[in-house]
């Protein structure tokens, strides 16, 4: 696996993992380009970057997690996990067909690689706290990422793990909302306004950076300011473009959960050219 | 066969007490056991496991759901997790949890619920656990068990501690008979037979072992010879027990401190339909929750008493070919 720091080889990358989103969702004919795009920057930065794992030894112990708490965006995941060499990138066009190992949700049962299967919204910041627990009590190195959704975020269960985190001071979990204001029904502020997002987390004692998160360097500085927190976990707020990349989805909630025509594919790619 | 005199029935720990002191002798000897508890380990016994072991206990407060996902977080990068509640809500608040987090991804989570059935008494049915066999056993993967005595729970907490993958041990409130000899060999999926019979077999889990003990000693008062099976797993089924009783005995009871949908008693249904097809009575809580009263007031009310089993048997035999 080729990591790199540099942020114009990291975007280049990007571009490249937004055109095998939309091959993949294209063929598939079904699934969620919208939230899939709007991640790009963070899962790629996190992987190619940040994060310390090991493709040649996925079990390593001491590796660092990450879990797609918005598992409807899978896509994403599994295009930077075959680029780092987790999966083969030749199957990634078998996405939700019979039998493939990338099912429309994270499933560890078809790709063992996967930290946690997901695809119930609420579920990966408890998770990932579990595994920040687990780390501490075997002083390990190993940190846990987690995307949250911003509509995922509207879960109950979230601030139940959000006071726990706060609370027992789990500070190897970073959480980053993937703000894209957009939710299958519409925009996040018409179905469940949730601000103050910022205030609603940091009176969970949690540490909050907010950050464009379509910025490469703004992202790789907030992970390092979450890296040397102590005491407190950290959340990144990313705001976020759905549809991120390809003009005709950005900002269009029809694109939460519509796969493009083979027409719209061939737009959609000739913009990421 | 073993002597019927066996069954003193002394009096003993409850199965949440029988719990928090195997839970505690587990910490001992394996460091990858962690505890967590929603505000009731008191209620649980698991506060015992945490005062010898702070760091390895982890209350989560009144959040049985967030609980549930950060015993299966702890699971997937190789702890050994027992979570504990109230059956009820640890079933029933935690069950999206459970089925996403821990069965799905077929995680080594351990889940322990007590107060459950209707024995817990005053506090009535919002605290009661009528149908957690049923939620359990509809999560596949899982392995279910509901000990009888203080020695049933001790084994069986420290063999769901040894064997890999997600379980659920049902335990109550009520102070329970000793059963089983403290050398007692328990084998998850191993049904145990109490007493051998040939005209009727009693199966039972949990609190209702001991009734049938008391039901099969006044049946063969009356001349009938009531074999009794202690099913203290409930998933995996011991099918060959089952299936040898409705053969040798031809008439099955099956009792429960449960709901009769989807509890052990369709379970065993289940099985002699599909290998020899049995009369069969059933004892259990008939489609209703309970209420406020001490727990024998609810006990005769609803039903889940030693008469309730004779009855129950007498009218297998009467239908018996």
């Amino acid at each position: 696996m080729q990591t790199t720091s540099n942020v114009a080889e990291l975007a280049a990358l990007c571009k490249s993992m937004r055109r095998e989103v939309i091959e993949m969702i294209t063929d598939a004919k079904s699934g969620h380009p919208g939230g899939s795009l709007s991640a790009v920057e963070i899962v790629v930065t996190l992987f190619m970057d940040v994060m310390r794992h090991d493709p040649a030894n996925p079990k390593w112990k001491d590796r660092d997690h990450f879990i797609l708490s918005k598992g409807h965006c899978c896509p994403i995941l599994y295009a930077v996990m075959a680029e780092c060499g987790y999966c083969p990138k030749d199957q990634l066009n078998t996405l939700r067909k019979l039998g493939s190992i990338y099912q429309g949700h994270p499933d560890v049962r078809f790709l063992p690689a996967l930290e946690a299967t997901t695809g119930s919204l609420g579920q990966g910041l408890s998770l990932a706290i579990g595994m920040g627990l687990a780390a501490r009590l075997d002083k390990s190195p190993s940190r846990t990422f987690v995307v949250l959704g911003d509509g995922e975020i509207q879960e109950g269960q979230i601030w139940e793990a959000a006071m726990f985190g706060g609370f027992h001071k789990v500070d190897n979990v970073v959480a980053i909302v993937d703000s894209n204001r957009i939710q299958l029904d519409g925009f996040v502020k018409d179905i469940m306004d949730e601000s103050p997002l910022a205030e609603k987390w940091s009176s969970f004692n949690w540490h909050v950076i907010e950050l464009d998160g379509h910025d490469i360097g703004a992202l790789q500085k907030a992970f390092a300011e979450a890296a040397a927190m102590k005491g407190q976990p950290t959340v990144i707020i990313a705001h976020t473009v759905k549809g991120k990349g390809v003009s005709f989805m950005e900002n269009n909630p029809k694109y939460h959960g519509t796969a493009p025509t083979v027409e719209e594919e061939a737009r959609a790619l000739a913009e990421l050219a | 066969m073993p002597a019927k005199t066996k069954f003193e029935l002394k009096p003993g720990l409850a199965t949440r007490e029988a719990f928090g002191k195997a839970l505690a002798a587990l910490g001992k000897v394996n460091p990858n056991v962690v505890v967590l508890d929603a505000d009731l380990s008191k209620s649980t016994y698991t506060a015992e496991f945490g005062k010898a072991f702070p760091d390895r206990f982890f209350e989560c407060g009144i959040a049985e759901a967030n609980m549930v996902g950060i015993g299966a977080g702890l699971a997937s990068v190789g702890k050994i997790p027992f979570a504990s509640s109230f059956s009820v809500f640890l079933l029933n608040k935690g069950f999206e949890q459970l089925r996403v987090t821990a069965a799905l991804p077929n995680v080594n989570l351990k889940i322990v619920g007590t107060h459950s059935g209707i024995s817990i008494g005053e506090d009535g049915p919002s605290q009661m656990s009528v149908e957690d066999l049923s939620l359990a056993c509809s999560l596949p993967g899982f392995t279910v068990m509901s000990p009888a005595d203080e020695v049933a729970t001790m084994a069986l907490v420290k063999r769901a501690a040894d064997v890999f993958g997600p379980m659920f041990i049902r335990t109550g409130r009520l102070k329970m008979p000793v059963i089983y000899a403290a050398d007692q060999a328990f084998e998850i999926g191993k049904a145990i037979q109490l007493i051998d019979g040939a005209d009727v077999t009693l199966i039972a889990t949990g609190l209702m072992v001991a009734e049938c003990i008391r039901a099969a000693e006044t049946l063969e008062a009356e001349g009938i010879s009531a074999r009794v099976i202690d099913m203290h797993t409930i998933k995996p089924l011991d099918r060959d027990a089952i299936t040898r009783a409705a053969k040798e005995t031809g008439a099955l009871v099956v009792a429960e401190e449960h709901l009769m949908d989807g509890g052990l008693g369709v379970r065993v249904a289940q099985v002699v339909g599909e290998t020899h097809p049995t009369v069969m009575e059933f004892v259990g809580i008939n489609n209703t929750y309970a209420e406020s009263a001490t727990p024998d007031q609810l006990l005769d009310k609803y039903g889940l008493r030693a008469v309730n089993v004779v009855a129950a048997a007498r009218r297998a035999l009467s239908r018996k070919r």
